[in-house]
């Protein structure tokens, strides 16, 4: 990860751990080895090496960070004077995802961590149709967020927690993506993104 | 129909093979974190997470799971054989729906969009049981009451949201990480097509909510079964 990141604390605090897990990772991929069969080895030895290593707490509050930005995105949407379904629907998802920040704020806190702040956000939306375009490069990148973050949980409440967001904002996405007129499932798989990916496409939208 | 399944291509590696583990960690971990403190919303997830008793419909059509052992690679070939009979029914109704001629324009482009994804589904987990050592589940024959468009998208919505409750009942089941990884790729697009639907008929984008219920295997087996022929 760059350390542009740094310019956002709360993002730059889920990355700064990293190497100690890295040969535990290493291990565990050897150990699947042995029972998938050692063709599928080298790619999960690859992998765990490129992937810093991420605690629970780490993976929820960056999950954490990236709800706040919906929230604060939905909350700042229907001062734009949106109407009709447009309106209904932000409402909704809005609701959904300042829930979502309770809950991930309350699993961070069991975890034994300290919440990420909320950052100061900044959206260019200006009206229903700017709205609606970010809105779904938000949760199109929310779904690829969870996505590529979830196989990293260790926890399996955790991971079902996540599973239970990730599959609400993978409704957000088809929602807002028929207001648009696109197609709600743009493809069969919904793959994961890597954290530094998720970062750099909501980075502009952080302020402080 | 003949894509590839994910795992094989380029770019979606990095996505379905991520990071292996350690038993040993992980329980000591789990009981770091402890399960008697599931507090809040967070509890149902797991209550929800049922045992997984065998399919009880005609043996032909079960996904015939490996000797029971707890989790681990049979247990996982146990929910992709799972989840491969399900998108195998996924993709045999839409066919049919297809076929019926019951939906024009854009309504059957959707349809039959659904129903491809739904088949590279089957695909990407026939290959994902097959890496892993496993037969794969074999293909139910299947039979969906086509009567009218109104009808027929209802029972689209209850199958596609059915089946993302499954995936999501069994995501905290899978061991391995690429396995797992698979399976919530899919999921999202099972969430995706079941509020597509929904929208459609003026339903709730979220029956649930802000978080999605889970479906245990015997629940979701029990609600298909009328759907298979013995």
């Amino acid at each position: 990860m760059s350390d542009s990141n740094m310019a956002v604390p709360e993002l730059a605090a889920v990355e700064i751990h990293g190497m100690t897990r890295s040969s535990f990772m290493l291990k565990g991929a050897l150990a699947a080895g042995a029972v998938y069969g050692a063709s599928t080895v080298a790619p999960f030895v690859s992998s765990a090496m490129a992937q810093e290593g991420m605690g629970d707490v780490d993976i929820v509050n960056f999950a954490l960070t990236l709800e706040y930005l919906e929230t604060d995105f939905y909350t700042k949407a229907l001062k734009l004077g949106l109407a009709g379904e447009v309106k209904k629907l932000a409402k909704v998802i809005q609701g959904d995802e300042a829930q979502h920040v309770d809950a991930l704020t309350a699993t961070v806190q069991k975890l034994g961590g300290t919440p990420a702040k909320k950052p100061t956000f900044s959206f260019p939306d200006k009206d229903e149709a700017s709205f609606l375009k970010l809105a779904q490069v938000l949760e199109d990148t929310g779904v690829s967020a969870y996505n590529g973050a979830a196989p990293m949980i260790q926890s399996k409440e955790v991971l079902g927690a996540a599973g239970s967001i990730v599959q609400v904002e993978g409704r957000h996405a088809s929602a807002i993506r028929l207001l648009n007129k696109a197609d709600p499932a743009p493809d069969a798989f919904d793959k994961g993104k890597k954290m530094d990916e998720v970062l750099a496409a909501v980075k502009p939208f952080i302020k402080a | 129909m003949s894509q590839s399944a994910p795992e094989e291509s380029g770019p979606q590696r990095g996505a379905l093979l991520k990071l292996a583990e350690d038993d040993a960690s992980r329980k000591k971990f789990l009981k770091m974190v402890g399960g008697t403190g599931a507090a809040g919303a967070f509890s149902v997830f797991l209550a929800a997470c049922g045992s997984d008793k065998k399919k009880t419909t005609s043996d032909s059509q079960a996904p015939a799971p490996p000797p029971p052992s707890s989790g681990g690679a049979a247990g996982d070939l146990k929910i992709l054989n799972y989840a491969l009979t399900l998108e195998y029914l996924e993709t045999a109704f839409y066919k049919d729906v297809v076929g019926s001629g019951l939906f024009k324009g854009a309504q059957a482009d959707t349809i039959k969009k659904f129903g491809d994804q739904e088949a590279q589904h089957v695909d990407a987990l026939t290959a994902a049981v097959k890496k892993f050592g496993g037969t794969p589940a074999p293909k139910p024959k299947t039979k969906f009451p086509l009567k009218d468009a109104k009808s027929v998208l209802d029972l689209a919505a209850t199958v596609e949201n059915l089946g993302a409750a499954a995936y999501l009942g069994q995501a905290g089941k899978i061991e391995n990480k690429e396995a797992l990884a698979a399976a919530l790729s899919i999921h999202t697009v099972e969430a995706r097509h079941a509020a597509a639907l929904n929208m459609l008929l003026g339903k709730s984008i979220v029956p649930d909510g802000a978080f999605a219920k889970p479906a245990p295997m015997e629940k979701v087996l029990a609600a298909v079964k009328p759907f298979i022929v013995p």
